[in-house]
């Protein structure tokens, strides 16, 4: 496993960190904590082959927050200097005095164990950093090629992120980690245009972001040979395939493209504070509110969705979370049943009766120094069936349904009922078989329906580890990244929309 | 610790001096110092808050000249005079490496800021010294008549510094702020949304806002049960802003050209020129719009469609969208202009005004005039479904009341819809006079929206969603 990165720990971490600290706690502050972040990242597109931007950033900066006669209190700075740090305490602690009067609730954070001065890295071979852009961009360009060279290919676009996140925290009962994690995030696509009707569509690569390195473009977790030559074939049967008929279907739903349904109707409804209406004005609420934990019948007894920070190669895993709890895994639904949320240490402080721990999940994160750490997504991961079906056994139970792969278009309303996804493929299933493919579709459900409707899931061998890059919340807006491992499922009784129709044509 | 920090002016002219000396062609330098504060709340107490300040610079390094000019760009944040240095050396390394860019064009002559040798502009918590204690009072009210609050108020201060070795020293800098807030019944059955940006917070009464939170939240005094289908629907200024900037956002002149867009003729080119609405609409970006004023100049950071690091300090001009209903002027760089056939490059522009020639009244005039239908609050959640057509999908949010005999007469529930905004520009039933308008979805990031309100006969509201 690699190193954190020399230049980093090169940085005066521990200085600044006792610097702010003891300014905060001289200025009367119960509770401090530090952060210094270094964030690189680089984007390279390529638009038909041809490279269209690359640029690599580096986002450095420290933060403090503080617990200053009950009100929290927040800082950030970009200069680290002892001095420079200093100030930014004082910041904080000014920041609290002035949110003080409209404060009703004073700030208590649940225990945690100290950890003193630890690392941890998280598991990836090839830091993308460390290759020369030229090599990224020739394999890249290789890639395209292979997709703009087929035929009915009209138009590729290419566009790798990478994240390599060092991270320093300590805080005033004593603990203090390093932690690097380094995140990747393919998007390949491949484009048809039909020249007499003008209509247009696209095919995308399935592989999902990963907490990996650049070893994942090479080939480590992904077949890169055979989905980009099959890419280009499924294109062309989606331009040649018939329109759906709007009505009721079984569906049974590939992991590639249930996960985002995972994500959106069961990750952002069982985050407490959304419980709390703490995003009220933005994200939004949730309808899996406390009083229904222990007995809000979430979906079919089939359905075990977990939380956790630990899962390998997940996008939201971590060694400790952003105020020093370490990383965890704990059931949200099981047997159906919401038994659980996903916290931070004033949720879990304040909310310590209902939960049944006095302990954090270990859920808070910040994006960058210049924000404040909130509660945000674990892995939330749907549980397969431990002898479970195939996806092909799935598809076999189906008389007249519709098989769907990858996800695209998705959206769901502020308390995570009603939704609505597409997606990159949909095959017919017609008596237990596979029947070519359809298009215009859009799924739409209510999210207890949905679940409820989930007959069975599928075994180990179905399940993948997919998820996101880009997850937005809170005010102001953070992004993180976040992934959802899920076996296939099948859901019976469906409604499946034609998007043409709903267009009006 | 030693690290030396740099002014703006001087991070540029070094940075230059640099990137000259290692052997680049042309170097852009942009520097953005930032300021922010917020205060978040929710539940009638504080939730969050923070003073954050930024310093963020982009060095933009060419090498080689005419169509084999490359370039490398590097970001870096915290600039020190050392961290400069290693800054340039990596950006001009990276153009040696890097390909032909596609979008190689002279950079842009330079003219100087006469105010070029002024400090950043900042802000500060003090903004709120006057707002922090009239929120508190409608928190302490809001708990005391069993209604809750919740909401965010932001501000920051951007100062854009950008140098070029072509001469160009332009400074600019600009102040953004909002206010969002949301008001829920005491048992949480009921929601309503009220927001708005300002310039400097001098102009927004917290009082105002928990008092039109209350006239909202009494409408809901009556609940009714509405079916979807398509409904004669009034869209006041924040919901048509919410469509409008995903509408603006479609406006690539690239993508269309490719066939790939809304905006793509189905024989091939572009639809510039075809009528889109047979009201005279308007759609306009000007960066010295009253009010909505943005930067007057291009930025751009990376090269994406109608962006092109070539083009930073370009000057920006008022741009007609559409005009008199008709598909004007598409997005474009000088690359993609040329590209496409288009006389001059239209940068995309940091704010627009979408109007209707001849209309006035408010929202509650366009209520008035209804006999039978609904009036929203705002849209949320807003995904592309099929691009061909623009079909989006979303959902409305924090309101839908019922209205009967040009009244509002109850609160109905939430919908999800699938409507296109490109079409609903053909539908207009009727509209009323252009505002500043604060979107809900976007406008944490795209605030500087000026829009009327409009009556749709039929809107597409596809399902019912139960949330409250």
């Amino acid at each position: 496993m690699p190193d954190i990165d020399e230049s980093f720990n090169a940085l005066p971490r521990h200085a600044l960190a006792d610097a702010a600290l003891q300014r905060a706690y001289d200025l009367g502050a119960t509770f401090a904590e530090f952060r210094l972040e270094r964030i690189r990242s680089e984007s390279i597109s390529l638009r038909d082959s041809v490279l269209e931007s690359a640029s690599d950033g580096e986002d450095l900066g420290l933060a403090v927050r503080v617990v200053h006669e009950g009100t929290w209190g927040f800082a950030a700075g970009v200069v680290l200097t002892g001095e420079a740090a200093i100030q930014v305490a004082e910041q904080a602690v000014h920041m609290a005095q002035v949110a003080r009067p409209i404060n009703a609730e004073p700030i208590e954070l649940a225990d945690e164990p100290v950890y003193d001065d630890v690392t941890w890295v998280s598991s990836y071979e090839i830091d993308p950093f460390s290759v020369p852009r030229a090599e990224k961009v020739a394999l890249l360009t290789d890639y395209s090629d292979r997709l703009l060279k087929a035929d009915g290919v009209a138009r590729v676009s290419v566009h790798v992120a990478s994240v390599h996140e060092c991270k320093f925290y300590a805080n005033s009962e004593g603990t203090s980690y390093t932690q690097q994690r380094v995140r990747i995030g393919p998007d390949i696509s491949a484009i048809a245009v039909d020249a007499e009707t003008g209509r247009f569509d696209s095919m995308a690569s399935l592989a999902p972001p990963v907490g990996r390195g650049w070893e994942y473009l090479t080939g480590t977790g992904w077949d890169w040979d055979e989905e980009l030559a099959q890419i280009p074939g499924w294109l062309a049967e989606k331009m040649a395939a018939p329109s759906v008929e709007a009505g009721v279907y079984d569906l049974v739903i590939d992991p590639s493209n249930l996960w985002l349904t995972i994500h959106e109707s069961i990750g952002h409804a069982t985050e407490l504070d959304r419980a709390l209406g703490y995003e009220a004005n933005y994200a939004g609420t949730s309808f899996a509110t406390t009083d229904k934990l222990g007995n809000l019948k979430y979906g079919s007894p089939v359905m075990h969705v977990t939380g956790d920070r630990t899962a390998e190669h997940g996008l939201s895993t971590v060694g400790y979370d952003d105020e020093g709890v370490a990383g965890q895994q704990w059931d949200l639904v099981k047997d159906g049943v919401l038994v659980g949320y996903q916290v931070d240490r004033r949720m879990a402080k304040v909310n310590e009766e209902l939960l049944g721990t006095a302990r954090s999940n270990g859920c808070a994160y910040a994006d960058s120094s210049g924000h404040i750490p909130i509660q945000r997504m674990a892995n939330v991961s749907l549980q397969p069936a431990a002898d479970g079906p195939s996806t092909e056994e799935l598809i076999s139970r189906v008389e007249n349904g519709i098989y769907i792969v990858g996800d695209k278009s998705w959206s769901i309303d502020m308390q995570r009922y009603n939704f609505q996804f597409t997606g990159q493929r949909f095959y017919k299933i017609t008596n237990g078989k596979l029947d070519g493919q359809l298009r215009d579709i859009a799924y739409q459900a209510t999210t207890t329906d949905f679940w409820g409707s989930m007959e069975a899931v599928g075994g180990p061998e179905t399940y993948l580890l997919h998820g996101a890059l880009n997850c937005g919340k809170a005010q102001p807006a953070q992004s993180g990244a976040v992934s959802h491992g899920c076996p296939s499922a099948l859901f019976r009784g469906v409604r499946i929309l034609n998007t043409t129709q709903e267009a009006g044509r | 610790m030693t690290a030396i920090q740099l002014t703006p002016q001087d991070t540029v002219e070094r940075g230059l001096a640099l990137a000259a000396a290692e052997g680049a062609t042309g170097c852009v330098v942009i520097v953005a110092e930032t300021s922010s504060t917020n205060l978040r709340w929710a539940n009638n107490t504080l939730t969050t808050n923070g003073a954050m300040r930024g310093s963020h610079v982009t060095v933009i390094a060419t090498v080689g000249a005419g169509e084999g000019t490359a370039t490398g760009v590097i970001s870096r944040s915290a600039v020190t005079e050392d961290s400069l240095r290693e800054q340039v050396s990596a950006a001009v390394a990276t153009a040696r490496d890097a390909t032909p860019a596609d979008d190689a064009r002279p950079l842009v002559d330079g003219t100087t800021s006469a105010d070029w040798d002024d400090e950043p502009a900042e802000t500060s918590v003090t903004i709120y010294e006057k707002f922090a204690p009239a929120l508190g009072e409608t928190l302490q009210r809001a708990s005391s008549e069993k209604r809750w609050l919740y909401g965010f108020a932001d501000h920051e201060v951007v100062t854009l510094y950008v140098g070029s070795s072509a001469g160009l020293r332009i400074r600019q800098a600009l102040p953004r702020g909002f206010i969002s807030e949301t008001g829920k019944s005491g048992d949480l059955s009921q929601s309503a949304w009220v927001g708005a940006a300002t310039r400097d917070f001098a102009d927004i009464d917290p009082l105002a806002f928990d008092a039109e939170l209350t006239r909202r939240l009494g409408w809901a005094t009556r609940t009714v049960s509405v079916d979807p289908g398509r409904h004669a629907t009034v869209l006041p200024p924040a919901a048509v802003a919410d469509l409008t900037t995903y509408l603006f956002w479609q406006l690539d002149g690239r993508q269309a050209f490719e066939g790939r867009s809304v905006f793509a003729k189905p024989s091939g080119g572009t639809r510039l020129g075809e009528t889109l609405s047979t009201k005279p609409v308007q759609l306009r970006s000007d960066p010295a719009l009253p009010g909505l004023e943005t930067f007057p100049f291009v930025v751009a950071r990376s090269s994406g469609a109608s962006d092109s690091v070539f083009d930073n300090g370009l000057t920006l001009s008022a741009t007609d969208w559409i005009r008199d209903g008709k598909l004007e002027t598409l997005m474009t760089s000088r690359h993609t202009a040329d590209l496409i056939g288009a006389a001059t490059a239209a940068p995309a522009i940091d704010n627009y005004a979408l109007s209707v020639d001849g209309a006035t009244g408010t929202t509650d005039d366009l209520v008035a005039g209804l006999e039978n239908g609904l009036l929203l609050t705002c849209l949320w959640y807003i995904r592309m479904v099929d691009p061909q057509t623009s079909l989006l999908t979303g959902l409305t949010r924090d309101g839908v009341y019922l209205v009967e005999n040009g009244e509002v007469t109850g609160a109905v529930n939430n919908f999800r819809f699938n409507e296109s905004p490109v079409d609903l520009l053909s539908r207009i039933g009727a509209a009323g006079a252009t505002v500043p308008s604060f979107s809900r979805e976007w406008g944490d990031e795209f605030s500087r929206t000026a829009t009327p309100p409009l009556l749709i006969p039929d809107f597409n509201m596809s399902s019912v969603s139960q949330a409250s």
